[in-house]
């Protein structure tokens, strides 16, 4: 599957395409499809994502998980921090990404 | 330390008001992210994994306890409670909003700091030894020179487009703590004949292609030391190749010419330049003197009471002798076992604020190996500080020991890293402590980078560590026997790549060789110089 991620251009957040708009959880993240760069062109030129790119994915336990570790990292936060990942309360979430 | 004149804080307020614009402009989208990225990038401000990330300039390490103030204050306003201090004696900060950039931007400029040009092609923050002005065996303070040239390459209208990032270390020992040869231009301040003058050494770097850079002239004089620089810096302008990014340093412009043809054309250019006057008056290098007059020292102790036994290893490892009897410099470790190398909190820089402030003259500076110095300590007060550091988790004693890696931020924060750093470095410094060999191995300088950029320094390792993708998982390529200091020497590669838990007894591994054929006083660096590399070799792949 193709995802879509970037970052938001005010806060720098990561955020992941949702089908409607952009969601900082890449739980939300759907498959773009053969849409994937029109949505992007539309989206960046709109100013509502910045620096996107596709992602190529698969689900994996009902979530889409990006096929490079680079996106993982992103999707979840510093593996060194677990405190200033999107799941600080959740101990195993590092191993989703290695 | 030096101090704004009314120019300098013009410009660096000026700059402030500059990026404020086009920051707006950026987020009401009259300027596209491909018009906007130099702008932010000249101003220090990167896009990184997570969110932007701000490089704040350190010129040559150098920060008063108010300008550390400021620092973990906007760590708290505008990021995450810390900060990273960076192998450039700088500091980053890595969730930076952009909306607040020209508002932090605007704090820094009130202590006299800011971000300009630690970033883009050109001429980059100067750096300096971390013992300037303190060192017992420095010839005199080199950072009146670094900011001779800071001044000089501060907005260079020449050199603001160079082929690539210019990096400049000076020095004025013949022990070289600033990884001098390891850059684009490194110079050492020497003597001849009773004069002071500059020795000039240029194409060193890491990265992809790491090179020592040889010695083009022996002696410049002082009072062409900008004319001299700015001929090196012209000949490069001029051939440096703009067509391949990978082939764009200096290095490879010297490597390929020749050092002997570069030297001639920079000979030619300065004669040149020489006729055109450029260089500043003296008298300007003599009043950025006075701003590095030394404190007033006091006559005090002499000798320390070691009678307890982790105050005395703290001080035979994180102390270094100082010009005046009665001080030393004091390193503060950034490096727990298990942390994150050069990370400090907010509550931990307010904290060396303050002894700054309290023991060593309001100063401190940042170590291209990402600890903290205070240079000016009183003897006396030596215990006094290391009980507050030990209290505060600072005080761990280990300055140049296994434990002291230097790491980049790597895959977890970087978005040019293969492979995380950090991590390994934790395992590694965990490894040593819990199985006691880190206190048996002395001096081992180890150096990790997240990718072939060597933000970590990993060519110039007595151990280094290379973090590559390997079809999508991450492996790490383990090298021995550099070196960044006088001794400057590149490591090499043992042979194939580890994966994480592989990596880590690898080190081990090879600090088992170290110990079994170690001689009498030799660090690891010593014997693996001494046997080579094939006892390494044979016991990490048999």
């Amino acid at each position: 599957m193709k995802i879509l991620t970037g970052n938001d251009l005010k806060t720098g957040d990561v955020v992941w395409w949702d089908g409607r708009g952009w969601s900082r959880h890449v739980e939300d993240a759907v498959d773009a499809g053969e849409e994937a760069e029109t949505i992007l062109a539309r989206e960046e030129a709109a100013r509502r994502v910045n620096v996107p790119y596709v992602v190529a994915a698969e689900m994996a336990d009902g979530i889409p998980r990006p096929a490079h570790i680079k996106d993982r990292v992103r999707a979840l936060g510093p593996t060194v921090r677990p405190d200033l990942t999107l799941k600080p309360a959740d101990p195993q979430a590092i191993d989703w990404v290695i | 330390m030096y101090k704004y004149d009314s120019y300098d804080q013009q410009m660096v307020d000026a700059r402030v008001d500059e990026f404020r614009d086009q920051v707006e402009r950026r987020l009401a989208g009259k300027l596209t992210e491909d018009q906007f990225k130099p702008l932010r990038l000249m101003n220090g401000l990167y896009l990184q994994l997570h969110a932007y990330m701000l490089r704040v300039a350190v010129p040559y390490g150098t920060l008063s306890g108010a300008q550390m103030h400021i620092l973990a204050d906007i760590a708290d306003k505008y990021d995450r409670g810390y900060g990273h201090f960076t192998t450039r004696q700088n500091i980053q900060y890595n969730w930076i909003k952009l909306e607040d950039a020209p508002d932090l931007m605007a704090d820094l400029a009130a202590v006299e700091m800011h971000a300009i040009q630690t970033s883009g092609n050109c001429i980059r923050n100067i750096s300096s030894d971390h013992f300037a002005g303190a060192a017992a065996d420095e010839l005199v303070d080199p950072r009146p020179y670094a900011e001779l040239l800071r001044q000089w390459s501060s907005f260079h209208p020449e050199f603001m487009y160079l082929p690539r990032k210019f990096k400049i270390a000076v020095i004025a020992s013949d022990t070289d703590r600033a990884a001098m040869r390891l850059h684009d231009i490194g110079i050492q301040i020497v003597e001849q004949n009773g004069e002071l003058g500059a020795a000039f050494y240029v194409g060193g770097g890491m990265g992809r292609t790491p090179m020592i850079a040889p010695r083009i002239r022996d002696f410049v004089p002082l009072d062409q030391l900008v004319t001299y620089s700015e001929a090196c810096l012209r000949v490069y302008n001029r051939h440096g190749r703009r067509d391949n990014k990978y082939k764009a340093r200096i290095k490879i412009l010297v490597h390929e010419m020749g050092a002997e043809e570069y030297t001639r054309q920079v000979e030619e250019e300065f004669a040149h330049l020489l006729d055109e006057g450029i260089e500043p008056p003296l008298a300007e290098l003599e009043r950025i003197k006075t701003y590095f007059e030394d404190p007033a020292f006091e006559a005090g102790a002499k000798s320390i009471d070691r009678s307890d036994p982790d105050f005395a290893l703290w001080v035979e490892r994180n102390t270094v002798r100082h010009k005046h009897d009665s001080y030393v410099s004091a390193v503060i470790s950034l490096k727990p076992v298990g942390g994150i190398p050069g990370d400090a909190t907010s509550a931990q820089m307010h904290l060396m604020a303050d002894l700054a402030a309290q023991y060593s003259f309001d100063e401190c500076r940042v170590m291209h190996t990402q600890n903290i110095v205070l240079p000016h300590v009183k003897i006396a007060d030596l215990h006094t500080l290391w009980t507050a550091l030990h209290e505060a988790g600072l005080g761990e004693p280990n300055l140049d020991q296994v434990g002291d890696i230097i790491a980049c931020p790597g895959l977890d924060y970087c978005s040019l890293a293969n492979a995380r750093s950090i991590p390994i470095s934790q395992q590694i410094s965990e490894r040593f402590a819990a199985n006691g060999k880190g206190d048996t191995l002395g001096e081992l300088k180890l150096k990790i980078s997240g990718c072939i950029n060597a933000c970590g320094h990993h060519h110039a390792g007595h151990i280094g560590i290379l973090g590559v993708d390997k079809k999508g998982v991450e492996n790490y390529q383990l090298l021995l026997g550099g070196s960044e200091a006088e001794d400057a020497s590149l490591a090499k590669i043992t042979g194939p790549g580890f994966n994480e838990a592989g990596i880590v007894d690898a080190v081990e591994t090879t600090a088992d060789v170290y110990l079994r054929e170690r001689e009498d006083g030799e660090r690891f660096l010593d014997t693996y110089r001494r046997i080579g590399m094939a006892p390494f070799k044979e016991a990490l792949y048999g």
